[in-house]
Order: C-alpha cells, then sequence, then structure tokens
C-alpha cells in the first residue's frame, strides 16, 4: 500500500513538473497590454507631468537667483543713499561751522565799527566845544575890549571933568562909576 | 491537481504560481490589471504632485519632484552628462513604470510583481537596445557604429579575432538578454521566496501542527515579514538598476569611441 502511494505521489510531482509553464515564454497579451500601458504613460507624463516639474526647478532657481540679485540691488542702494546722507551731513556740519565763523566775524566787526564810530563822535563832539568855547572867549574878548574902551573914555571924562583935588572925590568918582556900571549892567541883564 | 492525489503533501511553490486565470475572460488576468492599475497610479500620483508646481513645495510635489529628480540627475545626467536632459522623459517613466509594477509585489491584497512576468521586461529592455542602438547609429553611421564596438582602437590586431565577436555579443545581444532576464527573474525570486515562507508556514502551522510545527511555521511567517521588507528594498533597486543600465546604455552610446 505504501510503496504505489510514494509511486504516486512522484509520478505526481513529476506530472506536476512537467505541466509547470515556463517562466521563459512571454505572453503576448501581456506584451501587448504592456506596451500600450507604458505609451500611454509615457506620453502623458511627457505631456502633462514632466513639464510641470522642471518649470517648478526653473521657476525655483529664478526665484532665488532674483532674490538674491534683488537683496544686491537693495544693499547697493542703502549704502549709496547712507553714503548720500553722510555726504550732506558733514555738509551742513561744516555749512553751520562757517556761518557760526561768519556771524562771529561779523559781530566782531560791528562792535569794531560802532567802536570807531562812538570814538569819532566823542572826538567831534569835543572838538565843537572846544571850538565853542573859543568862539565864546573870542566873543567875550571883543565885546570887553570895546566896552572897556567906552568905559575908560567915560571914567577918565569924568575924572577929568570933576577935577582931581582929593583922594576922597577921586574914590567917590570911580564908586559912583562903579555903580553905574553895576546899574548899567543889571539893566541890561 | 496534485492535492487532489498527495492531500497530506506540501506543494512547493512553482512557476505556475505565476498563472492567474483569467477573472473576466481569459484576457483579463491578475497581472494585467496590475499593469493597467499600476500605469494609471503613477500618472495620477505624478499628475497631481506636479499639477501645482508651486515655488515653495507641499509635501506631496516635494515627494514627486525629489524622486522626479533623482532620475533626471542621479541617472540621466550624471551617466548621459548634459545631453541626459533629452532622455529623461523616457528614462523617469521607465523608472516610475518599473517601480510600480515591482512594488506591486508587496502591496497588501495585490502581492504579485507584475514585471516577473517576462513579457514586460522583455519589451522594455528591447525598447532600451532599440534607443541606444538607433542614437548610436545615427550619431556615427550604422558601419562605423558596429566598427567601433567591435574594433576599439589600441588593441593588437590579433586580439580582434576574440575581442570582436565577444564585444558584438555583448552589446548587440547579451544587453537587452540581461537588462530583461536581470529584472524578471529577480522578481520572480523573489516573489517565490515569499510565496515559500508564507505558504510553507501557513501548511506547518495549520497541516503539520505539534510543537515542531508551530515552532517552524512561526519562524517561516516571521521569515516571510522579514523577507517583504526586504523584497520591497530589492524591488526599487532593481528599478534603479534598470534604469541606470538603460542610461549607461544611451550615454555609451553617445559617447566617442570607447
Amino acid at each position: 500500500m505504501a510503496a504505489p502511494l510514494a509511486l504516486r505521489a512522484l509520478q505526481a510531482v513529476a506530472e506536476g513538473v512537467e505541466k509547470q509553464p515556463s517562466p521563459l515564454a512571454p505572453k503576448p497579451a501581456e506584451i501587448i497590454v504592456g506596451v500600450v500601458a507604458f505609451a500611454l504613460l509615457f506620453f502623458f507624463m511627457r505631456a502633462k507631468v514632466w513639464p510641470n516639474f522642471e518649470k517648478a526647478f526653473r521657476d525655483r532657481a529664478e526665484a532665488i537667483e532674483g532674490g538674491i540679485s534683488k537683496a544686491e540691488k537693495a544693499q547697493a542702494e542703502a549704502a549709496a543713499l547712507k553714503a548720500d546722507f553722510e555726504r550732506q551731513l558733514a555738509q551742513s556740519r561744516s555749512d553751520a561751522a562757517q556761518q557760526r565763523e561768519a556771524a562771529r566775524a561779523e559781530g566782531q566787526q560791528i562792535v569794531e565799527e560802532m567802536r570807531a564810530k562812538a570814538q569819532a563822535e566823542a572826538e567831534r563832539i569835543v572838538t565843537a566845544a572846544h571850538e565853542q568855547i573859543a568862539s565864546d572867549r573870542a566873543a567875550a574878548a571883543a565885546s570887553l575890549r570895546s566896552e572897556i574902551g567906552t568905559l575908560a573914555v567915560q571914567l577918565a571924562s569924568r575924572i577929568v571933568g570933576e577935577s582931581l583935588e582929593d583922594q576922597a572925590r577921586q574914590s567917590r568918582v570911580v564908586d559912583r562909576f562903579l555903580e553905574e556900571i553895576d546899574a548899567t549892567a543889571g539893566q541890561a541883564r | 491537481m496534485i492535492y487532489a492525489l498527495v492531500p497530506t503533501q506540501f506543494t512547493p511553490p512553482g512557476p505556475i504560481d505565476f498563472e492567474y486565470p483569467g477573472i473576466a475572460g481569459t484576457f483579463v488576468t491578475k497581472p494585467m490589471l496590475i499593469i493597467v492599475l499600476g500605469s494609471v497610479a503613477v500618472a495620477w500620483f505624478l499628475w497631481a504632485a506636479s499639477r501645482r508646481a508651486a515655488i515653495v513645495p507641499g509635501k506631496l510635489q516635494y515627494t514627486g519632484e525629489a524622486l522626479y529628480g533623482f532620475v533626471r540627475n542621479q541617472i540621466a545626467i550624471d551617466s548621459i552628462g548634459r545631453e541626459g536632459i533629452k532622455y529623461v522623459p523616457y528614462l523617469a517613466t521607465l523608472f516610475f513604470f518599473v517601480a510600480a509594477l515591482n512594488i506591486s509585489g508587496i502591496i497588501p491584497l495585490v502581492q504579485f510583481p507584475a514585471t516577473s512576468r517576462i513579457a514586460i521586461p522583455l519589451f522594455l529592455a528591447i525598447i532600451t537596445w532599440a534607443i541606444f542602438n538607433y542614437i548610436g547609429m545615427r550619431r556615427v553611421g550604422v558601419g562605423h557604429y558596429f566598427k567601433a564596438m567591435m574594433f576599439p582602437p589600441g588593441i593588437p590586431k590579433p586580439v580582434y579575432v576574440l575581442l570582436a565577436p565577444i564585444e558584438l555579443l555583448s552589446t548587440f545581444f547579451f544587453r537587452p538578454i540581461t537588462l530583461c532576464l536581470r529584472l524578471t527573474f529577480n522578481m520572480f525570486a523573489g516573489h517565490l521566496v515569499l510565496l515559500l515562507s508564507i505558504l510553507g508556514g501557513e501548511y506547518l502551522l495549520t497541516k503539520t501542527g505539534g510543537v515542531v510545527g508551530y515552532a517552524a511555521g512561526s519562524v517561516s511567517i516571521l521569515g516571510g515579514i522579514v523577507l517583504t521588507a526586504f523584497e520591497g528594498f530589492v524591488q526599487l533597486l532593481q528599478a534603479y538598476v534598470f534604469t541606470l543600465l538603460s542610461a549607461l546604455y544611451i550615454g555609451g552610446a553617445l559617447a566617442d569611441e570607447h
């Protein structure tokens, strides 16, 4: 019983092995379906998928490059602006210093001028005063001279007219004369 | 068939497990559905990821871009050079198509790598072969192309007796064959190993029983889970290898006489 069973099993295995299909034999239907599927996939991907990936790569590279160049440009602009501001600041600083200097010089000049003017004025006033005094004096001297002459003549004529006998008379005459002068002077005043 | 005859014997998985009966008619089988749905999934995922093409990408777009960028820069441009950009549409489609049909091997419920069906690596290898030969022939002419291939300069004359046929075979015939078989049987073997660990473990747990059965069955199932993770790695790696070799062949055809 055991021997026939083993024999039958062996036979079955042999049959099975014989019946096994060859893995090397391609099935035409699979080739056809495979080729069609692969071709459709290829054309679909070429039209719809790969260009999008390439576009994304390109866009990204451009975005990065553009960003870098933009940043560089902004940096250059900022640097230029900063230099400009610094230049302006220095300019205005030196301007201010110059103006301050000019103002001080001007102020000093004005003070000098004023001083000179005041001095000249003072001198002028002094000179005018001197002149005035001199002329007053001259006028006084002139008038004095003429009056003294007259007075002397009057006095002399009196003295001569009254006779010059005694001392008392003489002094009376002089006193009277002086009183008259005083009176005339008081009238004149 | 064998079950009916010897019900107590474990039937190891074999090439028969790669043959699926038609779901609706004989044409619509599981591998067929995987081919179609895998392509649709790839198209949908990458279309959704690339649709907005924003400068600042979201998570989805970032993932799509990283994968596409990997094929574009690490595979196409690195192995072909600047000119490689022209072949990125083919190489990227190739990578995602193969990756999707490989990964279907570990996606729950799908769990079958469609690329283990030789039909798919076969036509992909033929496309790559046609492209790189066409490029080479168009660039230097048919005669010069074969002459440059078989008679590389700077070698003693008698050596050409050996070298010429080897070069012709390796470049013109073995390249597409190895490209096809490498992918097919990596996927085939990987799937077979997973089947064996899972089905074997199941058999040990349910049919054999006992201490030995449970212990060995558990180890087998756990091993199957670990191998599934490993398979995922292999599947992505093989998609990369297929694409990289395609790129290298194209690059070789574009380069000056080697």
